[in-house]
């Protein structure tokens, strides 16, 4: 089948590929234009590995068609930390041992950082509401839920200072 | 002479002897010496020159690595028992 | 114990491969790119029993874009040998068979053929040209059932029973006759897959000097190499094996299913062939664990002694013989000192995937029926559940029935600890509406840790620094704590170590990360090759220092009146003789098997009979926690396996064998809304056969807790489920019978 002229925003860079019309979001992204850190676990949505922002909301991008990206913006977890300095988020995960296998962790960490973005003191009860579409195997999740309470504090802490 | 524990299933080639007490100065020394004991376990245990399918050895309580060739002594407690490999 | 004495044992550090993880650089197998790469697609079993009367691949050969298409007719047909190859004993045919069938299919999603195209999308789509023709037969769904006289037979002969396992100590049957009280239960437990959030994947390039090159998700690179050349018929040498980061395991990836047939795929079209499975195809066609039934009967005196046990398991291997149930009768009463036993167990072909390990194999089954009895008996005699298991607890000295006495372990101990913790004192609290029930319930449960080999290299940096190389996948954080170990003997920090896992060409064999063996064993094997290094550094300050003997402590080289530390003497390596390089290879006895316990609280909603846990404690014999962090993970993450296992996770299999939830939707794993913290308390009773006390913490873990849950839906309800998953239906339909 023809392929489909896509132009988007990727981590704040204008980027274009051609898209079979088929083909997911998350397809596109790890295959065509080779951001990897962006997982598959199901394929249907219900694991969350594949979590990326699409004009600033979150969605599970094996959902989304590659062609539906035209125009619009995306941030995978390639575009989280800000040159060498790693966002708060990633640093937690690290220092609070949140990821064990680590293939959850880029999902994990973009739909916390969607959380954070507009809830910056969120309680654990709803930390675990918005998590609850990203399957992790490995932790159990204890750890998961203090880093991101960890790192929400350092993001408040730093906007006051 | 090494004490060594017959699995329950083998016991009938025992008499019904869970210990049974064996020459050797390796666990394949003390294989054949139980052989000669109790011609009944030839091949039950050891065959062709290695441990039958599914089996380790245990030396002292401890899953031995180095099988047939493992040393043993007067002392020495030996168990056949099932290979693990774990998750 | 403290762990004070040491400078980094004991302490978290970051690990290593944190910044690669956190921002998605790290490189999984199916990131994994290449010129030229093919993408394979597989065709698998529709039928759960049935002969394969044609398979024709005509159709999807001359499909554009596609460059190979293979069946099992492709392998090379060695004559049938038994081999060890990381995974236990097994027939080749058994592991050729289960890669691609031939003849005869075993189960639904067991593989047939396979293509290879320039899209992914032609792949599939030619997948769907090849034309299978099936000859149905009946199939056969659950141990009991294979085990009736009349049942399809899987691999023909008289019976589906591919190992009877049996050990006897001392007299149960007349022990029995002498108890003040005995108990006899039947549990089943339903089949469960380790749910790993990779499927797998693997890329192989058959080049053209004749080696094969594999790249892919395993925990044992060395047994996808012995996997691959076996089934290939070529020396072991001829592949080589560079493992990926991997996406969890559990066990289920020991086995190997997709690299052979990557293999001759590359073969057939001369370029690289990368095979992905979809979730899917992890349900049906990778390896789950056993489904069961077993019966337990237990015995004690009036004090709660226990005095006699017998156990009957009969575990579901799957499409080929299985090795699970020979660890469940050796765990069964493993916690106890009970002088009269007799255990039986059965491993049982029915048509479902074949079998693989999932934390701890066997055990959270086996620990099920026992920990529920042991819990009936408690009740009954009015004692206090976790008194009844320290009177009783296995310790050093006490022999199991299949042989062996344990050495130095920590059962009493995590009892006690789980006596003492705050959480078994605390009120229920009140249930949150009138139809909740709340109740708490305790289990413990043991898992062995194995040996096997392992291998590291260590060569020193002028800056101080060292490099270190493994072969152990690093599935939970391993590189850190295997570094750990070797900055604790060379007196460094850890950060100055940079340990990398490398393919099977360049360091020694090194068995699975897997068995609770890899902080364990590869962490020795660090060690020792660390004390290597300190060993030729000594000599070097010695030739430094015309000194006759050099001493070390803490990081620093000292002879007289001379010191240097580490990092000093590193930078003279060049003038005393070059560089310095230290390694070890080990194949460990003394690997101390753990203990573990948790305590649960749940409130059961009795209108849905829905259950939620409301507090969770667990608590391990670690034997010395080298990175308390990671081992905390491990605990945490068992338990919430532990508690999907108890509560929702199933194969749910239609009559005619097929899977119906083989979704991560309708496989119901729990999510991070339905857990809450899981405390952890972490005992450190150290394993004296290690250099520093570790035991193997990965799997024993996820024994106790189905147990653990089930004994607190009894007290929470006042009756007892048999069987695993106690979903809501089963909870409802339980108290509905007792209405």
């Amino acid at each position: 089948m023809k392929k489909t002229y896509v132009s988007m925003q990727l981590n704040g860079e204008p980027v274009e590929f051609l898209a079979e019309p088929s083909q997911t979001l998350l397809e596109c992204l790890r295959d065509t234009l080779h951001l990897t850190g962006t997982k598959e676990g199901c394929g249907d949505g219900n694991c969350g590995s594949c979590c990326v922002m699409l004009d600033g909301t979150l969605v599970t991008s094996c959902l989304v068609l590659g062609v539906e990206a035209e125009g619009r913006t995306v941030t995978t977890i390639e575009g989280i930390a800000a040159g060498q300095k790693l966002h708060p988020l990633q640093k937690a995960f690290i220092d609070h041992a949140a990821l064990q296998c680590g293939i959850c962790t880029p999902g994990f960490i973009v739909a916390a950082k969607a959380l954070l973005d507009q809830e910056p003191d969120p309680s654990e009860e709803r930390i675990r509401l918005w998590l609850a579409n990203n399957l992790c195997r490995c932790t159990g999740y204890d750890k998961i839920v203090r880093a991101v309470q960890a790192a929400a504090k350092e993001i408040r802490e730093e906007k006051q200072a | 002479m090494a004490h060594v524990h017959i699995p329950a299933l083998l016991r009938a080639a025992t008499a019904g002897r869970e210990w049974v007490e064996a020459p050797g100065t390796t666990v394949g020394e003390v294989v054949a010496g139980l052989e000669e004991l109790c011609p009944e376990l030839q091949g039950r245990l050891v065959c062709e020159g290695r441990l039958v399918r599914g089996m380790a050895i245990a030396v002292d309580g401890e899953i031995s690595s180095m099988g047939l060739l493992e040393p043993v002594d007067g002392e020495t407690e030996v168990q056949f028992i099932a290979a693990i490999s774990g998750g | 114990m403290s762990t004070s004495s040491y400078n980094v044992i004991g302490t978290r550090p970051p690990r290593h491969d944190g910044a690669d993880k956190v921002t998605g650089r790290a490189i999984y197998a199916a990131d994994f790119q290449m010129n030229g790469l093919l993408h394979g697609a597989m065709v698998r079993s529709t039928h759960a029993h049935a002969i394969l009367k044609r398979v024709d691949t005509t159709k999807a050969a001359a499909f554009p874009g596609v460059v190979a298409v293979v069946t099992a007719d492709d392998f090379p047909q060695t004559p049938d040998r038994i081999v060890d190859l990381g995974e236990g004993e097994t027939p080749v045919s058994h592991l050729r068979g289960n890669v691609l069938a031939k003849g005869k299919v075993l189960y639904q999603g067991h593989a047939i053929a396979a293509v290879a195209a320039t899209s992914l999308q032609a792949a599939e789509q030619a997948a769907k040209l090849i034309e299978v023709e099936y000859e149905p037969l009946p199939c056969v769904l659950t141990a009991v059932e294979a085990m009736a006289a009349g049942a399809p037979l899987l691999h023909g002969g008289d019976t589906n029973v591919t190992a009877h396992v049996h050990h006897a100590m001392g007299d149960s049957e007349a022990a029995f006759a002498g108890a003040a009280i005995v108990i006899e239960r039947e549990f089943t437990t339903a089949t469960v897959h380790q749910g790993y959030i990779e499927p797998h994947a693997a890329t192989v390039l058959w080049n053209n000097d004749g080696r094969v090159n594999v790249w892919c998700s395993t925990q044992g690179s060395f047994v996808v190499r012995d996997v691959v050349s076996c089934l290939l018929d070529l020396p072991v040498s001829a592949v080589r094996v560079t493992p990926t980061e991997i996406g969890g395991g559990f066990g289920g990836k020991i086995p190997v299913y997709l690299e052979p047939v990557a293999a001759l795929l590359s073969k057939k079209s001369g370029r690289p062939v990368r095979l992905v499975m979809s979730r899917r195809d992890v349900f049906e066609g990778s390896g789950p664990t056993p489904g069961s039934m077993m019966r337990v009967k237990m015995g004690a005196d009036a004090d709660g002694k226990l005095i006699a046990a017998q156990a009957f398991l009969a575990y579901e291997a799957g499409a080929y013989a299985g090795g699970m149930v020979g660890a469940g009768a050796m765990c069964v009463f493993a916690a106890y000192d009970i002088a009269n036993q007799t255990i039986d167990g059965y491993d049982v072909l029915v048509n479902k995937p074949s079998t693989a390990a999932y934390r701890a194999p066997g055990a959270p089954n086996a620990a099920f029926a026992t920990e529920s009895v042991v819990d009936e008996i408690a009740r009954k005699l009015k004692m206090d559940p976790l008194e009844l298991r320290l009177r009783n607890a296995s310790r050093e000295g006490t022999r199991r029935a299949d042989g062996p006495k344990f050495r130095r372990v920590g059962c009493v101990e995590v009892i006690e600890a789980m006596q003492a913790h705050p959480h078994y004192s605390a009120p229920l609290g009140e249930p949150s509406h009138a139809e909740a029930k709340r109740g708490r319930g305790v289990a413990i449960g043991y898992w062995f840790n194995i040996g096997l080999p392992s291998s590291c290299v260590i060569s020193v940096n002028a800056d101080g620094t060292a490099n270190l190389i493994e072969g152990s996948t690093d599935i939970g954080g391993t590189r850190t704590s295997i570094a750990m170990q070797a900055a604790e003997v060379m007196g460094i920090p850890v950060d100055r170590i940079h340990p990398a896992v490398v393919d099977t060409d360049t360091i020694g064999y090194t068995g699975v990360t897997g068995g609770s063996r890899t902080t364990y064993a590869t962490g020795w094997a660090a060690h020792d090759a660390a004390q290597d290094v300190i060993r030729q550094m000594k000599l070097r300050a010695a030739k430094l220092w015309q000194a006759e003997a050099v001493e070390f402590a803490d990081g620093v080289f000292q002879a007289g009146e001379r010191q240097m530390t580490f990092a000093e003497l590193a930078g003279k390596m060049s003038e005393t003789g070059g560089p310095v390089v230290g390694q070890a290879s080990v194949n460990p006895r003394g690997a101390g098997g753990s203990f573990a316990g948790v305590i649960a609280d749940v409130e059961v909603d009795t209108g849905t009979g829905k259950t939620t846990i409301l507090r969770f404690t667990a608590v391990q014999d670690a034997g010395r926690a080298i990175h308390p962090s990671y081992v905390e993970g491990q605990m945490q993450g068992g338990s919430v396996q532990g508690i999907g296992w108890a509560l929702n996770e199933e194969y749910w299999m239609n009559p005619e064998g097929r899977m119906m939830n083989a979704s991560l939707l309708d496989y119901r794993m729990p999510t991070i809304l339905d857990v809450p913290m899981i405390d952890t308390q972490i005992v450190e009773v150290p394993n004296p056969a290690h250099p520093f006390g570790v035991r193997g913490v990965g799997e024993a873990n996820i024994v106790s807790p189905p147990a653990g849950i089930a004994n607190a839906i009894r007290d929470a309800i006042g009756v007892r489920l048999y069987h695993l998953p106690m979903n809501p239906p089963a909870v409802a339909a339980a108290m509905g019978g007792q209405k």
